[in-house]
């Protein structure tokens, strides 16, 4: 049989091997991130609250844990996700509703602040916690 | 669905360098994504060193090169050479864009990797099948959609309902933007992708057409106009620069707007 022979299964090229991330791409997979992040900082939120119905000594061991250095970073990080989680939200629904920041230059400029103002907003909200 | 790893078939290996050309002073590297569906076995990774002072100024130019001056088994498409056929659309140092307008000093410095529009099937090294992208154009049906008499000599449209139509005509069909959304790399038998959904819109806002009720009510579903996540790739490399993620954002407005 002549003619080109039936071609074997085609292979799949390459996507996330090669991609060069764009910051509006790192934001969009960094909220899906944050936003599973959170719902798993809500068991901590639950704890703490169960450990304060208990007893004031659960409560008190509770915040010995949260205040030690793996408990720090822990907290920080978490407020790190609701804060871009927050801050991006806010962008998608100005994305929806005005429907304006689409060109790459705003949309792009705005992934880096968004990454800036979640990271410092969480630091002064940890130093603000730290001073009560 | 979700893969974040290649098939076995198609992991990329390690393939051949190319000997340097004689006498060249200002070489650079080029990793070109090979696959020869003759061969068979996996794709791999070959690198020619190309002589820029004698290769051109474009990404075109250099695959020309090297295939009439150092393998002519290395397969592309390509054919108007400026910007207006879309043929010529590829993965250049991690973007999608076309070859022929991406000039090699707009590239990051070192060796520039090539690879096949990201996430398709692929037919021989840099060709990849465009049959479902294509196939998903035909589906938001491209054309003039009327119900009343066709006028007696054409269908007028002011000035400014025309202007409406700019930075969405200009669409060249490359496929640069929807092999770009990872939300269609993971779901593109589904989900109709930037450009089609920029089509969509196009005809959408046409005042001349009467099937907008139609046409969105073709685009309700979970997955044909809603897996847009505002990711923005389509946007950012555009080699048109239009924007097909503010063209969605607009569809979505349109489903609302028509509920409402």
């Amino acid at each position: 049989m002549s003619g080109p022979q039936r071609a074997a299964a085609r292979p799949l090229s390459p996507h996330l091997q090669i991609w060069r991330y764009h910051v509006t791409m790192l934001a969009s997979i960094t909220h899906r991130i944050t936003g599973a992040a959170l719902y798993f900082g809500t068991f901590l939120i639950a704890a703490w609250l169960v450990a304060l119905a208990i007893s004031p000594e659960t409560y008190g061991a509770m915040d010995v844990v949260l205040a030690s250095i793996p408990g720090k970073v822990i907290l920080f990080l978490w407020a790190v996700a609701v804060m871009f989680h927050l801050f991006n939200g806010i962008r998608h629904l100005v994305w929806d509703g005005p429907g304006i920041g689409f060109s790459p230059k705003v949309a792009s400029n705005v992934s880096a602040a968004i990454y800036i103002l979640a990271i410092l907003s969480a630091a002064a909200l940890m130093f603000a916690a730290s001073a009560f | 669905m979700v893969q974040l790893t290649l098939p076995q078939n198609s992991k990329v290996k390690k393939g051949k360098t190319w000997p340097k050309p004689q006498g060249a002073t200002n070489l650079r590297a080029f990793r070109i994504y090979r696959f020869s569906p003759e061969e068979g076995g996996n794709p791999r990774w070959d690198t020619y060193w190309v002589d820029m002072d004698r290769a051109g100024t474009m990404i075109l130019d250099v695959l020309i090169y090297i295939k009439n001056n150092i393998d002519p088994t290395l397969a592309f498409r390509r054919s108007c050479r400026e910007g207006v056929c879309g043929s010529c659309a590829m993965n250049i140092a991690g973007r999608n864009t076309i070859a022929c307008t991406k000039g090699f000093e707009e590239l990051p410095s070192g060796e520039v990797v090539i690879a096949p529009l990201p996430h398709q099937p692929v037919v021989k090294d840099l060709i990849p099948d465009l049959t479902n992208f294509y196939a998903q154009h035909a589906y938001v049906q491209p054309f003039l959609k009327t119900s009343t008499p066709t006028p007696e000599k054409e269908w007028r449209q002011s000035a400014e309902d025309r202007t409406k139509l700019d930075g969405l005509y200009e669409c060249i069909l490359c496929a640069s933007c929807s092999t770009s959304c990872p939300s269609y790399w993971w779901n593109g038998d589904k989900y109709l992708g930037p450009a089609a959904l920029l089509q969509a819109y196009r005809w959408l806002i046409d005042s001349r057409d009467e099937a907008t009720g139609e046409r969105l009510d073709d685009l309700e579903d979970p997955f044909k106009l809603y897996r847009c996540h505002t990711i923005m790739n389509c946007t950012q490399v555009c080699p048109k620069g239009l924007n097909p993620a503010q063209a969605i954002a607009k569809i979505k407005h349109m489903m609302v707007e028509r509920v409402a």
